[in-house]
Parts: C-alpha cells; structure tokens; sequence
C-alpha cells in the first residue's frame, strides 16, 4: 500500500483493454487423437453472453441424443463423439468450425443460436464442403441472401414464426386497424425479425405506431415501458431475444402495464424465468413441453429424468437435429457431406415428435414443420413452474402444405452459391 | 418540453441510483487499496442468487438482510486471502486476479444453479405503481430507492463524520503517514472491502425482483458502473453519486428521444469525453499516488 509509482490511470486503462483482448482470444480446446472407431460430430453454440442460457439446453439436449443413438448401438456401427465448444461470436465460431473440420475432421456441425455466428460457421463449412445443421439462428437473411448449400436449418426461420403468431393475433383481432408498438433487439436477428413484422402486420393492415431498438446489454426497461404507456398501443409486439425477453416481462408487469403482448420470436426458458404472474401475451416456438404427441413425451420424460426439468424449445432443436443425422448416416451407410444434402434435398421425411413429418425445403434448406405458439395460462389456472402456457393447435393445419407459413420465394429468395 | 421526456428524465435520474450501489463500492475498494474489482459484478450475482436461496424460508425480508451480509462475509474471505496479497503489486495483477475471480464466481453459479434464468418475482406487499399526475413508477422502484438512499447517506455518514471514516479517508489520501502514525490499516481494509461488496449484494437482492436472475448478471450491471467511477473521479463519494445519476440520464434520456439504439454508446462517448478534457473524472481529487 505504498506509493507505486507505475499506478497511473493510463496503466490501469492499458491493462483493462490488454484483458478485454486476452479474454476474447482466450479459448480452452483439447487435443484429441485422431481414431478411426469413432464418428465425430461437432457442437459449437454460445455457453456464454446473453444467449448462453439456451446454449445449455442445447447441450444437454445433443448430449441426451448422441447417449440414446450410442446406447442403440451408434451410427454405421461405430459411437458417436460429440466434440463440443461454446462458439462465443462469429469469429470465433468460424476459428472454432475450422479446427473442427480440419483437424478434428468432423463428419458435420450442429448447433448454434446467433443467426450472425451462423453464417460465420456456414462460411467455413461451404468452403470445406462439410454439412451445418443450424439449430437456433432465426433470421431469413441466412435463408435468402445468405443462403449456403453446406447449411440446413432445423430452427424455423423468422418468417414462419411471425406467421404462426400473426395468425393467433389475426384471431384475436390485434392486427386490423390496430396500432402495434414493437422493442426489437439491436443485432441482426432482431433487425431480420422486425423487416419481417412489418411485412406481415403491414399486409394485414396493422398501423405501426413505433419502434425502439434495445441494445443487447440492456436489462432496464422503464424508459421503454413510459413510451409505451405513452403510445396506447392495441398490441406490444416484443422483438428482443434472450433474457432481454425476462427482464421486459418482470418489469411489464411491475409497472402494471395491460396492453396485448406478443412476440414474434420465442423461448420457453424465458417465459419459465419471468415466471407465473409475469409471463402474458401470446407467442410463437418450434416445439413445447407439452405437445400431446408420443415422441415428445419420450423425450421430455428421458429429458426430464436426466437434468430434472423439462427440456425447452432450444433443446428440441440440438436433439432433433442430432438424430436427424444419425438416421441419415444410417440408412445412406455414408458418412460424406455431399450425399446427405442429396438425401436431405430429395425431401427425405423426419419424425419430428410432432404430429406431422417434416422434410428440409430443397429451394433453400429450410424444414418444414408444424410451429405452435403458446398463451400465458391465468395464476390461479398454474400448478406448476413449467405448466405455465396453453397450446395452440400446430400451425399450418392439418390439411394445409407445411410450406404455407415459409417465405414465399418473393419475400426471401435463395440461390445456391457454386 | 414535453411530458414524456420529463418523465424520461425523471425515471433516468432514477434509474442512475442502481449504479450507485455498485459504483460506490467499486470506488471504495479501488480508493483504499488500488484493486479493480472486476469480480464486483460477481458479488452482485451472488446477491441476487442468494435471495433465491433464502426468500423461501425467511422472506423477501430476510434475505434482504441475510443476503448482503453474507456477500459481506465473502467479501472479508477475499480481501484477506487474495486482495491483500496485491495492495503493492503492479495492477495488472490484480485486474488478472479479479478477472479471474469473476469468471470463477459466474461458472461456480453456472454449475450449482443451471445457466438458464431462475424466476423470482416481486413480493406480493410491494407490488402495485404509484401514478403522480401522469408519471407513473412502480412502487417496488420507490422501496428499492428509499433503501439504496438510505445506504448512500449511512455510507456517507460513515465516511464523513466517523473516527472509522476518518482514518478511511487518510488511507486513501497517503497510506504511510497513516502507518507512521501508528494505525494500522488492515483492518480498515478488510472493513471497506466488506462494505463494497456488501452493497453489491444488497444490490443483488434488490434487482432479483425485477431483471432476470442469470450467472452472467453480474456483467450487465458492472460495465455501466465502471464507467460511473470513471466519469465520476476516482476516490471521490460526490462524484460517483452525480455520474450515476447523470449516466441514468443520459440512458433515459436517449431513448425518450428515439435514439435507444445509441443509448448504451452514448455512456461510453461521455466517458470518453470527461476521460478528454478532465482526465481525473468530475470531481476527482489530485492523488499524487495515480497521476505521474
């Protein structure tokens, strides 16, 4: 506690930048041996950061998989080794997918949330002609513009989800003629996700009454709640992602806000954080908990039995994708990128545990497959702090072409870089 | 004007008082000892996490008490066992030590509580809004600032007018006069590091209500609070108390007027400019030990 004559401002300011750098270079990996009894899958999605929640459940999802397809004896007769890697951001998922691929010459890679990482690691994956299951990241742009024949999406992209919930606020009549107000997340999820909305309400004459853009690290909302109050809007359509979703739906309800909520883009985790009481409106996910069907009650007790919740949607995503390539690899008895795109762009049918097969869309790898959305159930109507929503009926309907809630080729065309 | 960007600026005033909690301890800790607390963000967390812990036996009440005084405890285990070892070391080594520390504490949380969010909501008793002509606050926010105000005023007491806050004072000014005088600092030291993140827990407990109990919570309060000893000067209890608030308005206000995109950038570009023309902060005293 003497004078030191190094403790200047400027050295103290030096160092915390030196840290910030080290932090983001900083990335823990093991060296494995390369083994020829073993097929590798590569996992990357974020551990950390603000999406790092749904991670998890990512990860204890594709782990849940990969031990039921060992247990039934792996793929092609060998196991499967899940190498997996919290991706951090874009340029360190792409450092992250290139070790993977060259030097750990994994047979494809699954996961990931953020749409921005994605592309990130499609990039690495065309240009190694390796197969990307993306599994979480939402936006259209990586449909469309950005679309890559080495990259297939099991997560819905933003259109289908905007769809599915515009039609339950069409229902509820919160569309026409109404004045919508939305908060959208400052990346580029959140931009996709609004250009869509606007689309979608402005085609089914909702009057947009504003927006504001979050910033990710924002976790105060009562600056945005007095603009709302101050709007009177018919409907607040929340755009945000990750825990921005918690922290909007607690401080919604602490300032006794009672406009419709909804959202355009969803996670159950988050209603399940924001918990009973909290957690209104209407919203839209790939996949719940409490969908009435065989294979998500199998997977949700064998879930459920393993970490002691119930998995989230996020999860759906990782193991569906995971068992999607195993039966792949089993049935085409090939291991190459190549042929399991061809397989997959032949319209080969997966079950979903849904109520409906779904197929990967050859125009630009979108799966087809049934969404839902679900309503915040009343407090007294609550027995339990998972059972918190009611469910819609799968969207599109039983007797409509999955395809109807997919961008038509109009609002978000592909073409396959060579 | 107009009433919402009153209001704005009303709510961004108040929205400042949560970084004081933080800020003050950071402040603290960094006047009297020289360590950057990275792991301040941490203690937060623990705050928060602890609430859950304890709410459901002794109470939103108890664990308002409870909780704090524990992070406290923590508090003194750090300061004894690793702090101390870096009063008279370079600052990098303590900037590594409390970066360390901080992603320790987050993943500890990480693998005892699950990354996702826990729910926690806002005691029944203090639900409810308080609506002054059209300005309408939750009355929740009205308990939390009566409380962080009453803390900011005790510390200041503390500071300002105590035999403990005397010597406190002279440690930060010149630590070897204090020493030659025949006091003996340790203990101070243990006291302040004790206070510092006590309060980051007490603000813990205060915030669990309303944002989203998560192990990486910690990092979207500290960052903001950093800058507020910045802006604010170092060492200087006024100085943080007027950068908070002047943070909070400057974030109410940016986006009252449409700009919310830049809300979180515009901190940095004041940071930036006091860093500019007032390099010691806005109140910050001359400390012959930090400048050259």
């Amino acid at each position: 506690m003497a004078d030191n004559p190094q403790f200047t401002r400027r050295r103290l300011l030096q160092s915390a930048g030196g840290l910030a750098l080290a932090s983001t270079v900083a990335a823990p990996s093991v060296l494995l041996a390369q083994s020829s009894d073993v097929i590798r899958v590569g996992h990357l999605t974020p551990r950390t950061g603000f999406l790092g929640p749904l991670g998890e459940y990512a990860v204890m999802a594709i782990d849940l998989a990969v031990e039921e397809i060992n247990a039934k004896g792996g793929v092609m007769g060998r196991k499967v080794e899940l190498l997996k890697e919290d991706s951090v951001n874009p340029q360190t998922a792409s450092t992250k997918a290139e070790r993977m691929i060259e030097r750990d010459k994994v047979a494809c890679i699954i996961g990931e949330i953020s749409s921005a990482s994605c592309l990130t690691i499609a990039q690495v994956a065309q240009r190694n002609k390796t197969l990307f299951i993306n599994t979480g990241g939402n936006s259209d742009a990586l449909r469309g513009s950005d679309c890559k024949r080495y990259m297939f999406h099991v997560e819905s992209q933003n259109s289908m989800y905007v769809k599915t919930a515009g039609r339950a606020f069409l229902r509820d009549g919160l569309v026409k003629g109404k004045k919508w107000y939305s908060l959208t997340a400052d990346y580029a999820f959140g931009h996709d996700l609004l250009k869509v909305s606007k689309r979608f309400m402005q085609a089914n004459g909702g009057d947009f009454a504003g927006d504001d853009l979050v910033p990710t690290d924002a976790a105060d909302f009562s600056s945005y709640l007095l603009k709302i109050r101050d709007a009177k809007p018919d409907l607040v359509v929340i755009n945000l992602a990750g825990n921005q979703i918690t922290n909007f739906l607690k401080q919604y309800a602490e300032f006794g806000l009672k406009f419709p909520v909804g959202g355009f883009g969803f996670d159950t985790a988050l209603a399940w954080a924001a918990g009973k009481g909290n957690f209104v409106g209407t919203w839209p996910v790939v996949w719940h908990h409490l969908i009435d069907t065989a294979g998500t009650k199998a997977f949700v007790g064998a879930f459920t039995k393993k970490y002691n919740k119930p998995p989230e949607n996020q999860a759906w995503g990782d193991y569906i994708a995971m068992k999607i390539v195993a039966q792949t690899i089993n049935d085409l008895k090939s291991l190459e990128s190549p042929k399991i795109i061809e397989h997959f762009e032949k319209g080969a049918k997966f079950d979903l545990l849904k109520t409906r097969e779904g197929y990967f869309r050859a125009s630009d790898h979108q799966l087809m497959h049934e969404m839902y959305t679900v309503t915040a159930l009343p407090a007294d109507k609550i027995k339990n702090q998972w059972d918190i929503f009611s469910s819609g009926a799968p969207v599109p309907g039983p007797d409509e072409s999955l395809e109807v809630i997919a961008a038509t080729k109009e609002e978000n065309s592909c073409t396959f870089p060579t | 004007m107009s009433m919402l960007l009153m209001q704005q600026i009303l709510n961004g005033l108040l929205d400042g008082v949560y970084y004081l909690l933080i800020a003050l301890g950071l402040s603290l800790i960094f006047s009297l000892g020289g360590i950057v607390n990275l792991a301040h963000g941490a203690f937060f967390a623990i705050g928060a996490y602890l609430t859950l812990v304890i709410s459901p036996y002794l109470g939103f009440g108890g664990a308002l008490v409870l909780s704090p005084v524990l992070v406290a405890l923590l508090g003194i285990v750090i300061e004894r066992t690793l702090f101390r070892r870096f009063y008279r070391s370079d600052p990098i080594l303590s900037l590594l030590l409390t970066f360390g520390l901080a992603m320790v504490a987050e993943q500890a949380l990480r693998m005892i509580f699950g990354a996702p969010p826990l729910s926690y909501s806002i005691p029944p008793a203090l639900r409810g809004q308080v609506i002054v002509g059209s300005f309408i606050y939750s009355f929740y926010r009205v308990v939390l600032i009566g409380i962080a105000v009453a803390c900011v005023a005790g510390l200041w007491f503390l500071l300002q007018k105590t035999p403990f806050g005397r010597v406190v004072r002279a440690g930060v000014q010149n630590p070897d006069m204090v020493g030659a005088l025949g006091i003996s600092l340790q203990p101070y030291m243990a006291a302040v590091a004790a206070l510092g993140i006590g309060l980051a827990g007490l603000a813990g407990v205060l915030l669990a209500p309303i944002y989203a109990v998560h192990p990486a919570m910690g990092n979207e309060i500290i960052t903001p609070a950093f800058v507020v000893v910045v802006i604010g000067g170092l060492g200087s209890f006024w100085g943080v108390v007027v950068a908070a608030l002047l943070v909070g308005l400057v974030k109410g206000v940016m986006v009252g007027i449409g700009y919310s995109a830049a809300s979180t950038a515009a901190i940095y570009l004041l940071m930036l400019l006091v860093l500019l023309f007032r390099p010691r902060g806005l109140f910050g005293e001359r400390m012959t030990r930090l400048e050259q």
